[in-house]
């Protein structure tokens, strides 16, 4: 496993992930991983959960462009890609994003910069649970801001 | 024939997940939006929301991108993942 994208309804398991990317990977001494909780809150409001919808094929083909500007730019290893979808209540996982590298400033880089363009890029939508009802969260300009910083 | 879907907020507006249409007299994505746009004043107000994105065979994409009959055309809003 080089690299693998999963968008999944199911949980996972951050011991797992991080034992794959260790995995007869005896090159690699630095293993990045970012984790992705849903809040209780939101602009003040209070949230019960969250529907994630996302666009089967394009999810996958774009995590997998975002991957390979990662790995052209920074010397990394192993890359994981975890995005659920469904209904999700308030402390579930939602994302997961693992990078190996053999030092460690490259995995820590390769991390956020996925992350990023995964939040400007991939094409996931929010749809909140709070008490005034359902509403589709609005994009953030910062995270805009974020991702042409690199 | 051109396959169109629309996703989240988008596609509850329109009350509508996907739909084909004729490639006859549409080359690009703006031209589609236009075509789209002028199916009823509802569709027009949601057409004409600039921050609209566009992906041609999963492939984010511009109004002056073009279209080929037999490609899957998306539009939907800002996306917000992560």
């Amino acid at each position: 496993m080089n690299q693998e994208i999963s968008i999944q309804a199911a949980d996972f398991s951050l011991a797992d992930e991080v034992a794959l990317l260790e995995q007869d990977n005896a090159v690699d001494g630095a293993v990045v991983t970012f984790t992705g909780r849903v809040r209780n809150n939101n602009n003040g409001m209070s949230v019960s959960g969250l529907t994630l919808e996302h666009y089967p094929g394009m999810t996958e083909k774009s995590l997998a462009n975002i991957i390979d500007i990662a790995k052209s730019r920074w010397n990394i290893g192993r890359v994981k890609v975890i995005h659920r979808i469904g209904e999700l209540n308030i402390g579930e996982q939602i994302v997961f994003v693992g990078v190996t590298s053999k030092h460690r400033h490259d995995a820590f880089a390769a991390n956020e910069f996925i992350m990023d363009f995964l939040k400007v890029q991939a094409p996931f939508w929010k749809k909140e649970r709070t008490e005034q009802g359902e509403s589709w969260l609005d994009a953030k300009a910062t995270d805009d801001a974020k991702a042409q910083n690199w | 024939m051109i396959k169109v879907v629309f996703f989240a907020a988008l596609r509850e507006q329109l009350d509508c997940s996907e739909l084909t249409i004729s490639s006859e007299n549409i080359s690009t994505v703006a031209e589609l939006k236009q075509q789209l746009a002028s199916k009823s004043e509802q569709w027009r107000t949601l057409f004409d929301n600039t921050s609209l994105l566009s992906a041609v065979n999963h492939d984010m994409v511009d109004g002056t991108h073009p279209i080929n009959a037999g490609d899957e055309v998306a539009f939907f809003p800002p996306v917000t993942g992560g």
